[in-house]
C-alpha cells in the first residue's frame, strides 16, 4: 500500500515556528522568476539554469547582465531567467550575442544553447565568435540529443545511441561521429575558458557553478570568449527514469565526454 | 546648406551612416556593394566610435543586427541580392520581435549567383515576403546617391517610429556611379534607449525580453493583429511617391530606382515627339502608392512600367488600376540596362494609340 494515511499526513507536517530567517539555509534568487518551468521531471536544465542564475544573484549582476535564449528545450529560458533577454533564431545566439556585447561591452551577457542550437545549425556563429574572441559566456547544454523536437539524434549523440532518426543506434560509418565542439573551440586563440561540467550529483553541481562564476569573471577581464559545457541527460527522449538517465550520463556520456577544463587562462 | 561632395552611392550611404549617428554596422562582403564595408572600416570609428564588425556570413551579420538593435543601438547592415537572401530568416525574426534597424540590398541580377550587374530582381521578396510569416518591411527605392543619403536617415526615423526593420532596395547601378550629392550635418550618437530595449533590467523595474515566440494560438493571432494594426498605420501616413508632368499626361511611364530614372529620360524624349507622358516614381515601395495610381485610372490611356526585371512591380500597378487601364510592362534582366530608347520603342510599338486602330 503506497496510499499516505492520515497518520503519515501528520507526522509530516511543518513545525511552523522554524520558518525564520536565522533558520534559511536554500532560497530560490532574485534572478529567477516564479513561471514554473515546463522542463521534463529530472531534467538538467532547471538546475544549469538555476546555477547560472544563482551566480549572476551572488555577483551582483542582475542588472548588468544580458542572456541570449536558444532555439531548442531552453527556447523559453527567457520566461524564467529573471534579467533583460533575447530570443535568438536557431542557431544564431553567438550572432545575436556579439551584437549585444558589441554594443555594451561593459555588460555581462551570456548565450544558453543545447547541442543542436551550438553544433548544428550554429556551428558557424559559434565558431566565429569565439576566434574573434568576443568577451561572453557560452553555457552549452549537452543531452546528446534533440529534445524540444522529440528525440533527434544531435551532432553531440554518441556512437550506438538511440534517437528516433538514428532508430538502431547511431552509426558513425553513416552518421558521422559525436561532435566534441568543446575541444574544437579551446584551440581557438580567442578562446580563455572551455570547461566540461555535469549537473547529475550535488558535488557536480557545486563545481558547474563554480565554473559558471569563473566565466563572469573572466569576462570582467574581458579575457575573450568562455564557454561552459553541462554535460547532461534527457529523460523523456533517452526515455528513461530520471535516475536512469543520471546513471547513463554517469555511465555513457561522461566517459566519452570528460569532465573538467580544457582550456583555463592564467590570472594573475 | 549641407558639405557638397562627388561620391560613389555605396560610400554616399556609408558616409550617410556615420552622420546620421549609427552605433554599428555589421556585414559581409559582396559584390556590388564591398565599398560600404570598406568604407566604414576606413572611417567609421575614428570619427564616432561606431561598431564596424565584418562578419562570417550575412545570416550572422543579419543576427548582429537583431542583438545590437535589441539594446535599442541604431545599425544598419548592406549586401546584394544572394547575401540578402541568407537575411531572410533574420527579417523575418527582427520584424516579429518588433526591432527596428535599417538594411541596403544593393540588388544584383539573379536568380542564383547571377551576375554582379545591376537588376531589380528583388522586389517581390522585399515587398511580398521574403521571410517567413505575415510582415512588412517598409522598403524605401533611392534613384539617386542624394537619395541614398537621405534615405539612411529617414530610414532610420522611420525604422524606430514604427519598431520595423526598414529596407533600402536599390541596385549596382545606384550603388557604383558617383553624383553630387549635398551630406547632412553629423547627429549626435543616442545616449537614451527606448524601454523596451534590453540594456540590463533597470533596478526596481521589470527586466524586458525582447522574443517572437508565442506557443498559445490565440496570442500568437494577437500578436498578429497587433503587427497588421501597424502595418495598417505605416499604409495610412509614410506612401511617398514622385510625379512629373501627370496633370496633362495621356500616358504615364512608372518604374522604381534606377528604372524610374531611365524614364524619366524616356519621358523627356516622348514629350519632345509631341506625346503627353508623366511619370510616377513610387518611393516607398511598401506602403505602395496604389491610390495615386488608382487615380489615374480611366483618365490616362495608358501606363507603361518599365524594371530591371521580368515584371513585378507592375503587378501592384496593375492590382491598383484593375482593368481600367492597360498596363504594358517593358524590362530587360540579368544586369542588362534599358536604354531610353528601347523604352519608347516599346511605348510606340505596344502602347500609344492602342485600341484606335
Amino acid at each position: 500500500m503506497n496510499q499516505n494515511t492520515t497518520a503519515d499526513i501528520q507526522e509530516h507536517t511543518v513545525d511552523e515556528s522554524i520558518c525564520s530567517s536565522e533558520n534559511l539555509v536554500y532560497t530560490k534568487p532574485q534572478t529567477l522568476t516564479d513561471d514554473p518551468m515546463h522542463y521534463c521531471p529530472g531534467c538538467g536544465h532547471g538546475t544549469a539554469h538555476k546555477i547560472l542564475m544563482e551566480v549572476v544573484d551572488e555577483l551582483g549582476l542582475q542588472s548588468q547582465t544580458i542572456g541570449i535564449a536558444p532555439v531548442g528545450c531552453s527556447v523559453f529560458a527567457y520566461h524564467y531567467l529573471n534579467v533583460d533577454m533575447q530570443e535568438a533564431a536557431h542557431g544564431r545566439a553567438c550572432a545575436v550575442a556579439t551584437g549585444v556585447k558589441r554594443m555594451m561591452p561593459d555588460k555581462y551577457v551570456f548565450t544558453y544553447q543545447g547541442d543542436g542550437d551550438l553544433a548544428a545549425i550554429g556551428t558557424a556563429e559559434t565558431i566565429h565568435a569565439a576566434n574573434r574572441g568576443e568577451n561572453f559566456l557560452v553555457v552549452f547544454i549537452n543531452n546528446g540529443i534533440y529534445g524540444m523536437t522529440s528525440g533527434q539524434m544531435a551532432p553531440t549523440t554518441l556512437p550506438g545511441m538511440f534517437s528516433t532518426t538514428s532508430p538502431y543506434g547511431r552509426d558513425v560509418e553513416t552518421m558521422g561521429y559525436p561532435l566534441k565542439i568543446a575541444d574544437l573551440l579551446a584551440l581557438l586563440p580567442g578562446v580563455a575558458y572551455v570547461t566540461r561540467q555535469a549537473v547529475h550529483t550535488p558535488a557536480n553541481v557545486r563545481k558547474a557553478k563554480k565554473a559558471m562564476k569563473n566565466a563572469f569573471e573572466y569576462q570582467k577581464k574581458k579575457l575573450g570568449l568562455c564557454l561552459v559545457e553541462i554535460v547532461t541527460n534527457c529523460p523523456s527522449n533517452w526515455k528513461m527514469e530520471p535516475l536512469e538517465s543520471n546513471q547513463f550520463v554517469n555511465d555513457k556520456m561522461i566517459p566519452f565526454y570528460q569532465l573538467g577544463d580544457i582550456k583555463k587562462p592564467e590570472v594573475k | 546648406m549641407g558639405e557638397i561632395k562627388l561620391m560613389k552611392g555605396n560610400e554616399a550611404l556609408a558616409e550617410a551612416m556615420i552622420r546620421a549617428g549609427c552605433d554599428g554596422y555589421f556585414g559581409y562582403p559582396i559584390t556590388p556593394q564591398s565599398e560600404v564595408l570598406e568604407y566604414l572600416s576606413r572611417e567609421a570609428t575614428k570619427r564616432t566610435g561606431m561598431v564596424v564588425l565584418q562578419a562570417e556570413s550575412e545570416i550572422a551579420s543579419i543576427n548582429m543586427i537583431y542583438g545590437a538593435a535589441g539594446c535599442g543601438r541604431r545599425v544598419m547592415t548592406t549586401s546584394s541580392s544572394p547575401g540578402i537572401s541568407l537575411m531572410q530568416e533574420g527579417l523575418s525574426y527582427l520584424a516579429g520581435a518588433e526591432i527596428p534597424c535599417v538594411v541596403a540590398n544593393i540588388n544584383r541580377g539573379g536568380p542564383g549567383l547571377g551576375t554582379i550587374q545591376p537588376a531589380q530582381g528583388d522586389y517581390f521578396q522585399t515587398v511580398k515576403g521574403g521571410g517567413h510569416g505575415d510582415y512588412h518591411l517598409i522598403t524605401l527605392a533611392p534613384s539617386s546617391v542624394q537619395e541614398m543619403v537621405d534615405f539612411v536617415k529617414l530610414g532610420f526615423d522611420l525604422a524606430e517610429k514604427y519598431r520595423n526593420p526598414v529596407m533600402l532596395l536599390t541596385d549596382g547601378a545606384i550603388g557604383q556611379m558617383m553624383e553630387k550629392v549635398e551630406l547632412f550635418d553629423q547627429m549626435p550618437r543616442k545616449t537614451k534607449f527606448e524601454d523596451w530595449c534590453t540594456t540590463g533590467k533597470p533596478e526596481g523595474e521589470d527586466r524586458r525580453y525582447l522574443t517572437s515566440l508565442y506557443i498559445k494560438p490565440e496570442k500568437m493571432e494577437q500578436i498578429n493583429l497587433g503587427l497588421q494594426a501597424k502595418y495598417r498605420k505605416v499604409e495610412e501616413n509614410e506612401i511617398r511617391y514622385e510625379t512629373i508632368n501627370i496633370e496633362d499626361a495621356d500616358y504615364i511611364f512608372t518604374g522604381y530606382g534606377l528604372g524610374a530614372r531611365i524614364c524619366m529620360k524616356a519621358m523627356e524624349i516622348a514629350r519632345a515627339k509631341g506625346h503627353k507622358v508623366g511619370l510616377i516614381r513610387p518611393i516607398s515601395l511598401y506602403p505602395f502608392p496604389y491610390d495615386l495610381y488608382a487615380s489615374t485610372a480611366g483618365r490616362v490611356k495608358g501606363i507603361l512600367d518599365v524594371e530591371l526585371n521580368a515584371g513585378q512591380m507592375v503587378w501592384d500597378v496593375r492590382y491598383a488600376v484593375k482593368d481600367k487601364t492597360p498596363v504594358e510592362f517593358y524590362g530587360r534582366m540579368g544586369g542588362i540596362i534599358p536604354s531610353p530608347d528601347e523604352i519608347i520603342d516599346h511605348f510606340e510599338k505596344h502602347l500609344l494609340n492602342r485600341g484606335t486602330k
